[in-house]
């Protein structure tokens, strides 16, 4: 089986959020990057946990970017790639990504295209679906488990207020979050490993884009927290049901 | 222009996130001077007039069975097909699951802009803007959308449930190719008794200050008395203190409660990113020094275990229990 699995580049869980050139840009000097965590601690560990179990798997990763993502795909492959193209693109928004990666992946030979569910940083959910329908595959959503059943995936999806048990046929594209598997952390001989495995840099191709970023914004401070004593928690009550009007 | 807006239903009932979804639609059409429709698929729900409340006269139904089983490329070639028939320029969804697995869908076949996770209405003082949250609840985004079509996710209790009108919504049954599905749905197996995490008003919290699932009475209880769901942060997850399904966080699900009350959290930024956007917070910690202080509305540095009690027996009594 041969599964391709996007990976996104977003800024650290506890980067500091800040902008420039008058709140059009994201402030990214400085800043620590990482893989996606969805993209890396359940796509990818959930791909490298089927070749472990069917030695003939084939894991390709797909990233898009310029060359300063680099290091980000070279982890991926140390946790477990077999081989990594990064489209040499400026990314603009998600239909243009979703475009490039498609343009790969339609004569790829893919029986399975995985992504996380969102990524941490335009919190979109987007590619999955958009490259779904740019290769007309089916596409199953926010997945916290997969299985292989034959030729069968068994994959259970998050739905509003429960789950749901879907039955597919390959090729099938999915999006994936907590549940599909446990984050794990490169080893030496994968550190190692990485530095040869291949890493093929591709041309972009032309795409459009739909939407662009007109500003960001900070939220609003918040006021303060007005602290209530520990002898009196009664008066917390008060203020959540005649000042805030909660309760 | 004409607004399609796309109704998720289950149980024979119009889903809370869709009603809010045609409130937004119906008050984006009042700002642009033109009409909300919506769009049903499968079995009709019962209670399809309801929409009348919420601004939206007429919903156009495709009463095919097939379609009680949802598969996101039948749906997009349903929906696609719809908003074609009735000349549908922005197409509106809620970002709830099923919005989130056709809206993008939808956004590639009609080659139509998408602003996924909307929180609110588009200023379309100069081009076509929409805001919507990103880097997890810690920045705003305004994107514009440049395609003729557009297509506009609104983020569960984002945009607040309107209602503006009377009900009256009339259905009209469209015919359209539905096409065989490629996935097939086997089971589907919903959390009795809870309200689910992502439409709670209300939500009570614990984290690893409560020391183990023992001592979880006080938030079930707190959670029954004010019709709240309940949440958890991870490490509590992790360890199976609780279910994962109520893990909140970076991680876990994001959601915008109007209140969310945090006992033994100490806010960690990850844990903040999946709460920050609840309109009141209250943490209840002993370290004064928790960071999740900066982030609340009110607190009380107490011990959970002296202070719950008090605020339990208070809310009982204003509730007359």
């Amino acid at each position: 089986m041969k599964i391709l699995v996007c990976i996104s580049k977003t800024p650290d869980t506890t980067a500091k959020i800040a902008f420039t050139d008058n709140n059009t840009k994201f402030a990214g000097d400085g800043v620590q990057w990482i893989i996606n965590p969805y993209d890396e601690w359940y796509a990818l560990v959930r791909a490298i946990e089927l070749k472990e179990a069917d030695a003939g798997t084939i894991i390709h990763l797909i990233n898009v970017g310029g060359a300063d993502n680099d290091p980000i795909i070279r982890k991926a492959l140390a946790l477990g790639g077999d081989e990594a193209i990064r489209v040499n693109s400026v990314n603009t928004d998600s239909y243009n990504v979703a475009s490039q990666i498609a343009a790969v992946a339609k004569d790829g030979g893919y029986h399975l295209v995985m992504t996380g569910k969102e990524t941490i940083d335009y919190n979109g959910s987007s590619i999955g679906g958009m490259l779904a329908e740019l290769l007309d595959l089916p596409y199953i959503s926010h997945a916290i488990k997969l299985d292989l059943s034959g030729s069968e995936v068994i994959v259970v999806r998050e739905i509003d207020g429960g789950e749901e048990t879907d039955k597919a046929a390959l090729p099938l594209i999915v999006s994936c979050q907590k549940g599909m598997a446990e984050q794990r952390i490169p080893n030496m001989k994968g550190i190692m490993g990485a530095r040869t495995k291949p890493l093929k840099v591709v041309e972009p191709v032309d795409a459009e884009s739909l939407t662009s970023i007109a500003s960001f914004e900070l939220p609003p401070a918040k006021a303060g927290v007005k602290l209530v004593s520990p002898d009196q928690p009664e008066e917390l009550v008060r203020l959540l049901h005649e000042e805030a009007r909660v309760i | 222009m004409s607004i399609l807006v796309y109704i998720d239903h289950s149980d024979g009932h119009i889903k809370k996130q869709s009603l809010e979804a045609a409130a937004y639609a119906a008050a984006l059409a009042a700002q642009s001077n033109s009409k909300a429709d919506a769009v049903i698929l499968g079995t009709p729900p019962t209670d399809v007039a309801v929409l009348g409340n919420y601004g939206i006269q007429k919903a156009y139904t495709v009463s095919d069975a097939a379609l009680d089983s949802f598969d996101s490329q039948v749906y997009c070639s349903v929906i696609a097909q719809v908003a074609e028939k009735v000349a549908a320029d922005i197409i509106v969804f809620s970002n709830n699951a099923n919005g989130k697995a056709v809206a993008p869908r939808l956004s590639a076949k009609l080659k139509a802009g998408l602003v996924a996770g909307a929180i609110a209405l588009p200023d379309t003082s100069n081009g076509f803007v929409v805001k919507k949250s990103v880097f997890s609840g810690k920045a705003f985004a305004n994107i514009s959308i440049s395609s003729a079509k557009k297509i506009i996710s609104v983020n569960p209790n984002s945009f607040g449930i309107k209602t503006s009108g009377t009900e009256n919504a009339v259905t009209e049954n469209i015919t359209v190719a539905v096409p065989a599905a490629k996935t097939k749905v086997d089971a589907v197996n919903k959390i009795k008794g809870e309200i689910p995490l992502s439409e709670a008003e209300i939500v009570v919290s614990g984290g690893r200050g409560l020391k183990g699932p023992e001592n979880w009475g006080m938030v079930t209880e707190l959670a029954d008395l004010l019709g709240a769901a309940t949440a958890c942060s991870r490490p509590v997850a992790d360890v199976n203190w609780r279910p994962h399904h109520e893990h909140v966080g970076q991680t876990g699900l994001a959601i915008a409660p109007n209140l969310y009350f945090a006992i033994g959290i100490s806010g960690a930024i990850q844990h903040l990113a999946g709460v920050n956007r609840s309109k009141t917070i209250v943490v209840i910690n002993k370290d004064p020094e928790a960071p999740f202080f900066k982030a609340a509305d009110y607190g009380i540095v107490g011990d959970a275990f002296e202070v719950m009690p008090k605020i339990i027996e208070a809310v009982k009594k204003l509730k007359g229990k």
